[in-house]
C-alpha cells in the first residue's frame, strides 16, 4: 500500500527513436524527494484495464520540483508503454505512487560498477548525482543499439568523461563482460539493469570468476500485484459484497459497516484472520503457516484475495 | 493541547521525576490482554485516542521535555559514543532533521518554528532557546553533527537503519535511554543479529515476519508498536554499558518501597521510511510511570497484575525483574478482585 497522487505531464521529449522522456510536475506544492535508484508506479487507465507500470526516476533525487521517467515502446506490447507513447500529451494528468526503492546503491562499496542495457540506463541516472556528491568511485558501462535506444549518451559522456564506457552494438565492439568483471579490487560491487539476457550473462561470469552473489545487484521490479475483482459473501450476516481491483477485502468489509480486528494491514500481525467456508484463496500474507494455507479455511483479508470469482467467509 | 512543560527534574541520583495527573491519564498503557506474549504488534502510525493522546502527533512532546533533554546532555557529556553515525548515513541524518523539524514546527508551532528558503533553513526551538540558520544538507553549517544536533532537541532515542539486500543494519543512532542494550555493541549489526538476545520470539518467526514488513514500508506510511519492561527508579539511562550504576538497584526493591520504586517503562516505537536515503528511522520514545501512579487507575492495576503474574519465566528473566517479580505481583494483587487470597 503506497500513497498515490496526481501529477501533470509538463514535457515530453523523444530521447532515442523508441524512448520518450516524460517530465511530471506536482499539481500543487512539491513532490517527495527520493533516494538514488527509486521508482514510481504510473497508473494508465486504458479502455481494457488500468495498467500499473513501474518506472525508474531519472531526475535529480533532491529536486522536488519535478520527476522524470523514460519509457521505451515495447515491441508488440498492448500494455502501458503504448499508452504512454500514443495517448499521453503535455498537460495531461497522471496518477503515480510515492517513490519506492528496491535498487539502492550499497554505500559501503569500495567501487561501483554500473552495467546498463538500453533503457536499463534509467535507474543509474539518479545514482550519478549522488555518487558525485559523496565522491564515490564508479564506472558506467552502457550497452545499447545506436539510434534505437542509446538515450543520454552525449550528456553522459560530457558529465562522466572516462568513467563512461559505451558499447553501441551497431558500430563498436561488443562489451566483453568477463574483461569488465575480472581483476577488480576487493569491495567492488556490480549493478545491472537491462534485459534478462544481460543479467544472466553477468551472473554466469560472476560465478566463473568466483565473485560472491552479495556483490551483484540487479533491479527486481516489485510492481504491485494486480488484484482481481471478485464477489465476497459474508455467510453469517448474509451479505454479498463486491471487492474491486483497487481495494483489499478488509477495506470492502469495513465499507459495508462490519468491523474486523486489525493492526498492521500488511499481512504480518495475525489480527484480521477470518474463516473461509467456500472458495479458493490467493494467500499473500506472511502470517499463516504452510499448513494453515493449504487447509484453505483461513485467510488474512488485509492482503489476501480470492483466487477465483467468489469467496465465502464465515462472518 | 497546550502542554505545560515542567521545570527540570532528574532521572538519576535523587530521582525527582514525577508524572502530573494529565501525564498519567495519557500514559500509553501497553496491555490489551490479561496475558502478554510477543506478537508482530505493528499498526499504521495514525493519530488515535483524541487530541491529548501520545498518538495525536508524529512525535510526542510532553511535560518532561526539558528534563529529558538535560538528561541526554548529561549522558552525552560522559559518553560521547552514545551518538554514533557511520559515514554513509549522513544523508539519512538529514532526512531525520527534515522529518523532525517539519513535524515539530507544524504540530507544535508555539514551541518550534522553521523557515525554508530553498536550502537555506532557519530553525527556532523556543523551549531550549536555540535559533540557528544553516544550509540543508551541508553538515558544516550546523553547530554540531546533524544527528547529535537534532537528537539533543527531541525526546526519545533514535536509530537509522540502512537497508541492504532486504535486511536492515543499525548504522547510526543516538541512544541515551535504552532498556538494557548498547548502541556501541549493536552498531553495524543486522536485524536478526541485534535481536539475538531476545528469547522465545525466534521460535514463532516473529522477527522474520517483522523484517519482511519493515523492508517494504513505503515513504509516507509510518508504523508504530509498543514495547515494555520494568525499571527500578525513574532511571532513563539503563544502558548495558552503565549496568554497574543501576543493576544493583534491582535488589533494593521490597514490599514497602515497591509502589514508588518500580516503574513500568513503555517504549512507543515509530518506524518511518526516509525519502532521500531510503533508510528507516526508528524512534523509541520512552515513558516511565511508577506502580503507585498506575494504581490510580484500577483497571490498569488489575490488568497489569494479571499480566505480570502469568508472564513466562524466560521473559521475566530477559526483562530483568526476576529478583523483584514477586513483590510486584503481591503489590498489584490488591487491585485484582479475582486475586483475593492469592
Ligand atoms: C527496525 C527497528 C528496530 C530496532 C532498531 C530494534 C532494536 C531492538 C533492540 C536493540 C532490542 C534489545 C535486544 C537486546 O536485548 O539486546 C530489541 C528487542 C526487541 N525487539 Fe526490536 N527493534 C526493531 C524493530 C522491532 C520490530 C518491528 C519488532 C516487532 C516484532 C521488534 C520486536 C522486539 C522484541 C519483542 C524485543 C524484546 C523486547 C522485550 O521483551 O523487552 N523489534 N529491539
Ligand atoms: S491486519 Fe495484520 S495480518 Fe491482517
Amino acid at each position: 500500500m503506497t500513497d498515490t497522487f496526481k501529477v501533470t505531464v509538463t514535457d515530453i521529449q523523444t530521447v532515442a527513436s523508441s524512448i520518450k522522456e516524460f517530465t511530471l510536475s506536482p499539481v500543487e506544492g512539491q513532490l517527495i524527494p527520493f533516494s538514488a535508484g527509486s521508482h514510481i508506479v504510473v497508473e494508465m487507465p486504458t479502455e481494457e484495464k488500468t495498467y500499473k507500470n513501474a518506472y525508474s526516476l531519472l531526475s535529480q533525487p533532491d529536486d522536488p520540483s519535478h520527476y522524470k521517467i523514460a519509457v521505451r515502446l515495447q515491441d508488440n506490447s498492448r500494455g502501458g508503454s503504448v499508452y504512454m507513447h500514443t495517448q499521453v500529451k503535455v498537460g495531461d494528468s497522471l496518477t503515480i505512487s510515492a517513490p519506492a526503492n528496491r535498487f539502492a546503491p550499497l554505500w559501503q562499496a569500495k567501487k561501483h560498477i554500473l552495467i546498463a542495457g538500453g533503457i536499463g540506463i534509467t535507474p543509474f541516472l539518479s545514482y550519478l548525482p549522488e555518487f558525485e556528491r559523496r565522491g564515490e568511485d564508479y564506472e558506467l558501462h552502457y550497452l545499447y543499439r545506436g539510434g534505437q535506444t542509446g538515450a543520454y549518451c552525449n550528456e553522459l559522456s560530457e558529465q562522466l568523461g572516462d568513467r563512461l564506457f559505451c558499447y553501441d552494438s551497431a558500430t563498436s565492439p561488443r562489451c566483453n563482460i568477463e574483461n569488465l568483471m575480472s581483476q577488480r579490487a576487493p569491495g567492488t560491487h556490480f549493478y545491472i539493469c537491462g534485459p534478462e539476457k544481460l543479467i544472466e550473462a553477468v551472473m554466469t561470469t560472476a560465478k566463473q570468476l568466483g565473485i560472491a552473489a552479495g556483490y551483484i545487484h540487479f533491479e527486481e521490479f516489485a510492481a504491485p500485484k494486480p488484484g482481481n475483482a471478485f464477489e465476497l459473501e459474508l455467510k453469517s450476516s448474509g451479505r454479498l459484497l463486491n471487492v474491486s481491483e483497487e481495494e483489499s477485502m478488509l477495506e470492502a468489509i469495513e465499507k459495508s459497516g462490519i468491523e474486523i480486528p486489525n493492526l498492521c494491514r500488511g499481512g504480518v500481525c495475525g489480527q484480521c484472520v477470518c474463516r473461509v467456508s467456500q472458495g479458493k484463496i490467493d494467500h499473500r500474507d506472511t502470517f499463516l503457516t504452510e499448513q494453515e494455507r493449504s487447509s484453505g479455511d483461513v485467510i488474512m483479508p488485509c492482503v489476501s484475495r480470492a483466487a477465483g470469482e467468489r469467496l465465502t467467509l464465515d462472518i | 493541547m497546550n502542554i505545560a512543560i515542567n521545570k527540570i527534574q532528574t532521572f538519576r541520583d535523587d530521582f525527582t521525576y514525577s508524572n502530573s495527573p494529565e501525564a498519567i491519564a495519557r500514559f500509553p498503557f501497553p496491555f490489551t490482554d490479561d496475558e502478554y506474549k510477543y506478537t508482530v504488534n505493528m499498526e499504521p502510525h495514525q493519530p488515535k485516542d483524541g487530541e491529548n493522546s501520545v498518538y495525536a502527533r508524529f512525535f510526542d512532546i510532553d511535560e518532561h521535555y526539558l528534563s529529558e533533554m538535560k538528561e541526554r546532555s548529561l549522558v552525552l557529556a560522559e559518553m560521547p559514543k552514545r551518538c554514533l553515525v557511520m559515514p554513509h548515513m549522513e544523508l539519512a541524518c538529514w532526512d531525520m532533521i527534515e522529518k523532525i523539524m517539519t513535524s515539530l514546527a507544524a504540530q507544535y508551532p508555539q514551541h518550534f518554528s522553521l523557515t525554508q528558503d530553498g536550502d537555506n533553513w532557519c530553525w527556532e526551538n523556543k523551549l531550549l532557546n536555540i535559533k540557528d540558520s544553516f544550509v540543508f544538507g551541508d553538515s558544516s553549517t550546523l553547530p554540531k553533527p546533524p544527528m547529535e544536533y537534532i537528537g539533543r532537541q527531541i525526546q526519545g532515542d533514535f536509530a537509522l537503519l540502512d537497508q541492504r539486500d532486504d535486511d536492515l543494519f543499525l548504522d547510526a543512532g543516538i541512544v541515551t535511554c535504552p532498556a538494557d542494550w548498547s548502541l556501541m555493541f549493536d552498531a553495524g549489526m543486522s536485524f536478526s543479529e541485534w535481536h539475538g538476545p531476545v528469547p522465545m520470539a525466534p521460535s514463532q518467526n516473529i522477527f522474520e515476519r517483522a523484517l519482511k514488513y519493515l523492508v517494504a514500508i513505503p515513504v509516507g506510511r509510518p508504523v508504530r508498536r509498543l514495547n515494555w519492561t520494568l525499571t527500578v527508579n525513574a532511571r532513563m539511562d539503563t544502558a548495558s554499558e552503565t549496568y554497574h550504576k543501576w543493576g544493583h538497584e534491582r535488589s533494593e526493591v521490597n514490599a514497602e518501597n515497591v509502589a514508588e520504586k518500580v516503574h513500568l517503562r513503555v517504549e512507543l516505537q515509530v518506524i518511518d521510511r526516509m525519502p532521500r536515503s531510503n533508510a528507516l528511522m526508528f524512534s523509541i520514545r520512552t515513558y516511565l510511570i511508577s506502580l503507585a501512579d498506575i494504581s490510580t487507575n484500577p483497571q490498569w492495576a488489575q490488568r497489569m497484575h494479571r499480566v505480570i503474574k502469568t508472564l513466562p519465566p524466560a521473559l521475566i528473566e530477559y526483562k530483568g525483574f526476576a529478583r523483584y517479580h514477586q513483590h510486584v505481583v503481591d503489590y498489584l494483587a490488591q487491585f485484582d478482585e479475582s486475586a483475593a487470597g492469592d
